[in-house]
């Protein structure tokens, strides 16, 4: 027996008649789940961590005390440990370890993103294909669809950028097939049970085409868990690009990217050289953690 | 277990409730105060937003987290609960009181069988295994299922909604509690479930001696089943008496204006234009310094607004919260209807025969409509009746194209041949045949405001735009008067009957011939029912559109039907003028719906109760469908020969074995009980 939570409370209180200026309950509504957002301390918390990141993707190489490339003298302070003159200490080619993981946010960042985003884009046409349609179409593409998530995403991923040839776009593109057919789950489930309400015969009752019905009508009803999607895929990318730029798949150098970074400098580990290695792995490590923080606190709002 | 030393079973004093909502304390019991003697039985009525369920969740301690006591108290047996902490609650829940809701396929876990749920309670009370069982088994044969171990082993999902509701019932009454709280117990259920559900609660009642608080906003429901009501508004308690005395002699204006919405007493769409209330419910938490009920209130003054009136005592129990309680009966009435009804005449609008529908279910034939022959004229309304599962949503689907209808059906729409599915029919075809659904929440797309919704509907139906379309638009909300400053607003802006307004406005959009309506009102409160039926009857008047009126409510129903056509398991059972088919002689399925049906009059007409449910359409009964639970079974005729449709009386058709002459003399005595029969 469930107790009634705070929000049919909400909706079960009868909005009066009365001229459209009183009556602004859907904004109320809207800024009701902001407040909600607001007060979580999570969600804050992965926003500011986020935003820091964002700072240094955007301005990271105007604000940075080195060049995240190196010069020619660097190599003579080479593996210095962190102090206060290299915060992160120096690499194996003498180069500031903080500069280069400031300005290795950028790639990455741009590289998820987008990738996560052509993921979302195809991810939810597929879903709303095979949920509306159902039967045949649903089947046929749903067991490819199956087969797919059977293999790991890694290998998958590294096939396609051995054949296609390492480079951001390739990665972009490959992260992004990999990511579509389980956005297109998601989405496809909660088109399922938006096709079955009577708004969608009343469109049909007005000869809409299916097309209209599926982007016009059915979309906007299901943002929710697609939003909800794209910040959980977007962790999800990160460890992916990182993890192929590790195996030598994603970007090449002397580009600072942390996976890079990490392939570059694990080696000498067991030297002791523990720095180069150990930051631009938090680095990672915070970003995933911060894009969780406000997926997590998303998905408390919008299934509140 | 009654209340010791002669104290109520249930005493409310002052109560007062509110709500937290976006940071500000929202008052939504308003001090409430009222008593239920021990083994009594007290109604709690009005409409929805009142408080009525609030009340119970305080008297439970279930209240969302967001909700508190913020005065009052609540004395259950002479013991105060507001102050107790969540554990005494708790104690006291599992032996001294229980609830039970509206949605029974809720209450119960869908994943744990129906025995180990009822056991759990005995339990909880400390029975050993064993023992919980066998009075498990107990239990469920006093809410009279007569297969009780077979259902223990059953998952809920395997139970009706009318057993699911027994079961519940018997785990609410498992501890003997001193008091119940049913919570719009059958709301959800066929009139022919809730009747024996209904029956049962009484009959426990008067064994077990428990006290009973009986909220519903159905006043039939409560007049049949409480000794006293109270009528809640607004989280006030604007009038409380002995049922008979209140429903007969109201003395509050709210009282008055709710029992004047409903049809009722065979009253028909051409004889009176239904009462409403008008207005709505003051916002939640809103300051209401005067009378609570001013702002909808016919004979309000400027003391109204300004003093809150004191609770009147009339003598015998009977209480108004009015200043004026002397005269709420005199409340002005609803202007009689000018739109003259125009007598359906001419060739039908649609026309089928045959129509025949089979589903394909995990590999058996599940015909959910068979051989149905109905004709529908201009202007006419035709009323469809006949339990959830008897094809009536199947029908209309039909008709509307949604579904195709198997090889044979015919269907014409003024005498042309109707292609079967809405994708082969023509523009045209689309435009004249449209459909108001049950809930307007799901039939509007919620992301779409009001303008872009009715809009959309122009012009793919009318082929309009630009200015035309804005102007037909602005006629359109007008002739379902709609607020056309509203346009711009979304669905989740607007009230339960704004938003069935715009559904009607959609479906009127095309200029159609004829409006499927599908239980258009059985989600929204008396008053503003009344208010859509009158304007459903005042669109027939002006458009000579014609209706396919789907209800369950046979008062709506009747008020509303020219003809009426009753269905059960897929067939058509009787089909003749309203009043033929409401005065007997009618068909055996009719006379025991009609007779399940609560009436504000108390009991009058013989009582025939329906043993067990609807067949399932896989397998229906041999010979005449009925026969499993036809009171006036004739004997092996019926099990053996499906009896024909045929024209009893002019304009009066019936599918039963027995002659009307006989059914005449059967029906004008009351029946013989029905014997039992294994559901």
């Amino acid at each position: 027996m469930s107790r009634p939570e705070e929000q049919v409370i909400l909706a079960e209180h009868p909005v009066p008649e009365a001229p459209p200026e009183e009556r602004d309950e859907a904004r109320l509504a809207r800024r009701e789940r902001l407040r909600l957002l607001a007060r979580s301390k999570t969600f804050l918390a992965g926003v500011f961590l986020f935003g820091v990141f964002v700072f240094c993707a955007i301005f990271g190489p105007a604000v940075v005390p080195y060049d995240p490339f190196g010069a020619p003298t660097d190599l003579l302070d080479k593996l210095q440990p962190p102090s206060t003159e290299h915060l992160f200490g120096t690499d194996q080619l003498g180069r500031d370890v903080f500069s280069r993981v400031v300005v290795g946010a950028r790639d990455i960042l741009a590289v998820s993103v987008a990738a996560t985003l052509l993921g979302v884009v195809l991810g939810a046409a597929l879903g709303l294909v095979t949920g509306y349609f159902r039967g045949v179409i649903d089947e046929v593409l749903m067991r490819i669809v199956d087969a797919f998530l059977a293999v790991p995403l890694v290998i998958l991923a590294t096939v396609a950028l051995v054949a296609l040839g390492p480079s951001k776009g390739t990665l972009i593109v490959v992260i992004g097939i990999v990511f579509a057919p389980i956005i297109a789950r998601t989405v496809r489930a909660a088109v399922l049970s938006e096709r079955e309400l009577e708004y969608v015969e009343a469109a049909r009752l007005r000869n809409e085409r299916a097309p209209y019905i599926m982007f016009a009508e059915i979309l906007p009803n299901v943002t929710a868990p697609i939003v909800v999607e794209f910040t959980v895929r977007l962790g999800y990318a990160i460890f992916a690009i990182a993890t192929l730029t590790f195996l030598g798949f994603g970007v090449q150098p002397p580009s600072p990217d942390w996976g890079l970074q990490i392939k570059e400098n694990y080696v000498i580990l067991n030297g002791g050289y523990w720095w180069p290695t150990l930051f631009p792995a938090l680095a990672i490590a915070l970003l995933v953690v911060s894009i969780n923080l406000i997926a997590d606190g998303l998905t408390r709002v919008v299934e509140a | 277990m009654s209340g010791r030393n002669g104290a109520p079973a249930l005493a409310l004093d002052d109560l007062r409730v509110a709500y937290t909502v976006r940071g500000i304390d929202r008052p939504v019991l308003r001090g409430v105060t009222l008593e239920i003697a021990p083994g009594e039985s007290y109604g709690l009525v009005g409409e929805s937003g009142c408080g009525k369920s609030t009340a119970a969740f305080a008297i439970m301690h279930y209240l969302a987290r967001n909700g508190k006591v913020t005065g009052g108290s609540i004395r259950l047996a002479g013991r105060e609960l507001v102050a107790m902490s969540d554990a005494e609650v708790r104690a006291l829940r599992s032996r001294e009181m229980s609830m039970v809701y509206q949605n029974p396929g809720a209450a119960l876990n869908p994943s744990i069988r129906i025995g180990t749920q009822v056991a759990e309670v005995y339990r909880l009370l400390g029975s050993p295994a064993e023992e919980a069982r066998e009075r498990s088994e107990e239990i469920l044969r006093r809410v009279q299922i007569s297969d009780p171990a077979r259902v223990l082993r059953r998952y809920p999902h395997q139970l009706s909604g009318g057993m699911q509701q027994r079961v519940v019932i018997a785990m609410a009454l498992a501890s003997d509690p001193t008091l119940l709280i049913l919570d719009e117990p059958t709301t959800g259920l066929d009139a022919t479930v809730e009747a024996e559900v209904l029956e049962l609660v009484a009959e426990l009642r008067s064994d077990l001696g428990t006290s009973v608080l009986f909220i519903s906003h159905n006043l039939a429901v409560i007049a049949r089943m409480c000794e006293r009501v109270g009528v809640l508004y607004a989280g006030r308690l604007v009038e409380e008496g002995r049922t008979r005395t209140l429903f007969e002699d109201p003395r509050h204006p709210y009282t008055v204006g709710l029992l004047r919405c409903i049809p009722r007493g065979g009253l028909r769409k051409d004889a009176k234009r239904l009462d409403t209330i008008p207005g709505l419910l003051p916002q939640l938490g809103a300051e209401l310094p005067g009378c609570v009920f001013t702002d909808r209130c016919g004979l309000a003054r400027t003391i109204c607004r300004e003093q809150e009136p004191a609770f009147h005592g009339l003598g015998d129990g009977h209480s108004s919260r009015c200043h004026f309680h002397d005269e709420a009966q005199s409340l002005p009435r609803e202007a009689p209807t000018t739109a003259g009804m125009r007598r359906p005449k001419g060739a039908p609008v649609l026309r089928v025969e045959h129509m025949g529908k089979t589903f394909r279910q995990e590999g058996h034939q599940v015909r959910a409509l068979s051989d149905v022959s109905v004709e529908i004229r201009p202007g006419e309304t035709l009323g469809l009746v006949g339990e959830s599962g008897s094809g009536k949503t199947t029908l209309a689907r039909l008709l509307l194209g949604l579904t195709a209808p198997d090889e044979g059906s015919v269907a014409e729409l003024d005498g042309r041949s109707l292609p079967p599915t809405i994708t082969q029919r023509s523009g045209d075809d689309v435009r004249a045949l449209q459909i108001v659904f049950q809930d307007p929440d799901c039939a509007l797309n919620r992301r779409h405001s009001v303008r872009r919704i009715l809009g959309r509907a122009l012009t793919k139906l009318l082929d309009v735009s630009g200015e035309e379309r804005a102007s037909r638009l602005r006629e359109l909300a007008a002739s379902v008067r709609f607020d056309g400053r509203l346009l711009g607003a979304r669905p989740v802006q607007l009230s339960g009957g704004l938003k069935q307004r715009v559904a009607i406005a959609r479906a009127f959009a095309g200029e159609p011939r004829l409006v499927v309506c599908d239980e258009p009102t059985s989600a929204l409160d008396v008053s503003v029912q009344a208010a859509i039926l009158n304007l459903l009857v005042d669109l027939q008047g002006n458009q000579g559109v014609s209706y396919l009126f789907i209800s369950h409510d046979l008062g709506v129903v009747r008020y509303l039907a020219d003809r009426i056509a009753v269905l059960y398991l897929g067939r058509l059972m009787e089909l003749g003028d309203a009043d033929t088919v409401f005065e007997a002689p009618h068909h055996p399925y009719t006379e025991a719906l009609l007779s399940s049906v609560p009436t504000l009059e108390g009991e009058q007409r013989p009582r025939i109760r329906l043993q067990g449910e609807i067949p399932s359409a896989a397998d229906p009964p041999s010979g005449c469908v009925f026969h499993t639970r036809c009171p006036r079974k004739v004997g092996e005729i019926c099990e053996r020969e499906e009896p024909p449709l045929l024209e009893v009386e002019p304009g009066h058709m019936m599918r039963c074995h027995i002659p009307l002459e006989e059914l005449r003399r059967l029906q004008a005595t009351p029946p013989s009980p029905s014997r039992p029969e294994g559901a």
